[in-house]
């Protein structure tokens, strides 16, 4: 039906997440009906990220950098680090703008299932980090899985005797949720995490 | 084919974007996998977690097929033991253990519910002791089990401080003597009836004694090692006994 190009197009969109063979076809035509404005931009662009992105040899961020955007930023404060799993999680509190630290990715979590242990982790560089004389604080924010929390304690191990703060990210209501249908392990944990309120405000 | 059962979460392994593929402990049905759709999506994430007692619906065309289930939550054992790592290693490594060891679709409905028992635990104090007991019984329910009753040199219930390594009977302190480096410590709490509290190292030493029957009449025929969780707990309470001896040792 199609030529031999256009099938293995097909074949290399279909394997990209969200898509199947029937979304990838209708990409791949998308793609070669708008062949000036987006075929040929996208090709370029990913021509240029491919030859250009690494991975940063501080904290395993993906960038066109090494050390990346995040680590070379004098404006960051080099004295709070971020654990997170993947680099996604990393871009998701990076769009919420509230953490100005820094950050370290592990590379994945430790799962027996899948075969990875502490060594397939970015773990000794974290502890290397974090001797740092600078350093004060380490957020944990790994996922509030079993495996994610895991892996958060034997992080905790592995930092034990350095002279720096570890903390965790809160487990508990997310905003908009409603308690109806919240889970009983978030409710419960929620509960477990209730602090007080104060009449006073934050206006300072 | 579709049957309902309970069954408790022991793996879930990502199938593509959105789907899972899930291992339950179920009671009647024994360890069983299944096609979860979207059990690997956010809403679903959190049902889906290791230790977690499910209402479980299974369907599929033929019994043979891997099938899929349908499942909602029945207790969340999980989220309570997310925050203190020896009880999550305990979780983990009671999911990791039953995982490795138990044939599929075979089941073991004392096993299940001595299983829920030791999940509902969790939340007690001396859940260690009831953990280590939960091993012995995994091992006796595969057909290994130990004889801790009496010395199986002198016959005497008195005094039993080891167990052979090879056949896995008691041995008393006086007979097991000249042999102790190459014995294994029984250690007081399983002498005692369920509930004695146990320090860190008996409950080290318990662990020391399942683990390497778990290792030689259940796991090693079948070429497999005990789960990393079950080797960090050891780690775990190891640690906590030489914390307190040293404690002990500086008061």
């Amino acid at each position: 039906m199609t030529g031999p190009e256009i099938e293995r197009l097909i074949q290399l969109l279909a394997r990209l997440p969200g898509l199947g063979p029937r979304s990838a076809r209708r990409a791949a035509l998308h793609l070669l009906k708008r062949r000036e404005v987006l075929f040929l931009p996208l090709v370029e662009a990913m021509t240029a990220a491919a030859s250009s992105v690494r991975t940063c040899s501080v904290c395993g961020n993906l960038d066109s950098c090494d050390p990346c955007t995040i680590c070379a930023n004098p404006k960051r404060d080099p004295s709070q680090i971020c654990v997170v799993e993947e680099i996604a999680d990393l871009w998701a509190i990076e769009r919420s703008a509230a953490f100005r630290g820094r950050y370290h990715v592990l590379g994945g979590v430790l799962s027996a299932l899948d075969g990875v242990g502490p060594d397939d982790l970015s773990i000794a560089a974290l502890v290397r980090r974090a001797g740092d004389p600078a350093m004060k604080e380490i957020i944990l924010a790994t996922n509030a899985t079993v495996e994610g929390q895991t892996t958060a304690h034997y992080v905790v191990d592995r930092l034990a005797g350095l002279p720096v703060r570890v903390t965790r990210l809160a487990h508990g209501l997310p905003v908009g949720g409603e308690l109806d249908y919240l889970d009983d392990g978030t409710l419960a944990a929620a509960l477990q995490s209730r602090r007080a309120i104060s009449s006073a405000g934050g206006g300072g | 084919m579709e049957w309902i059962d309970d069954g408790i979460v022991l793996a879930r392994r990502r199938h593509g974007e959105a789907a899972a593929i899930v291992s339950l402990f179920t009671r009647a049905h024994g360890r069983h996998l299944g096609l979860v759709r979207g059990g690997a999506g956010r809403r679903a994430a959190g049902v889906y977690e290791a230790g977690n007692l499910l209402r479980a619906r299974w369907r599929a065309r033929l019994s043979e097929h891997l099938g899929s289930y349908a499942c909602e939550p029945v207790e969340g054992f999980a989220a309570g033991v997310l925050d203190d790592p020896l009880r999550l290693e305990g979780l983990a490594a009671a999911c990791g253990v039953l995982e490795l060891a138990l044939a599929e679709r075979e089941p073991h409905e004392s096993l299940f519910d001595a299983t829920l028992e030791l999940l509902r635990g969790f939340a007690r104090p001396g859940w260690a002791g009831d953990y280590v007991r939960w091993e012995l019984r995994c091992i006796a329910e595969f057909g290994f089990g130990l004889d801790l009753e009496r010395c199986a040199v002198s016959g005497t219930n008195h005094d039993l401080a080891f167990v052979s390594p090879r056949s896995g009977r008691a041995v008393s302190a006086s007979a097991g003597a000249p042999y102790r480096d190459r014995l294994l410590a029984l250690p007081a709490f399983l002498k005692a009836p369920a509930g004695d509290p146990a320090d860190a190292a008996e409950i080290t030493a318990g662990l020391l004694l399942t683990g390497h029957f778990l290792e030689r009449f259940v796991l090693g025929p079948q070429r497999r090692a005990l789960p990393a969780a079950r080797t960090r707990l050891v780690d775990r309470w190891r640690h906590s006994a030489t914390i307190s001896s040293r404690s002990t040792r500086d008061s």
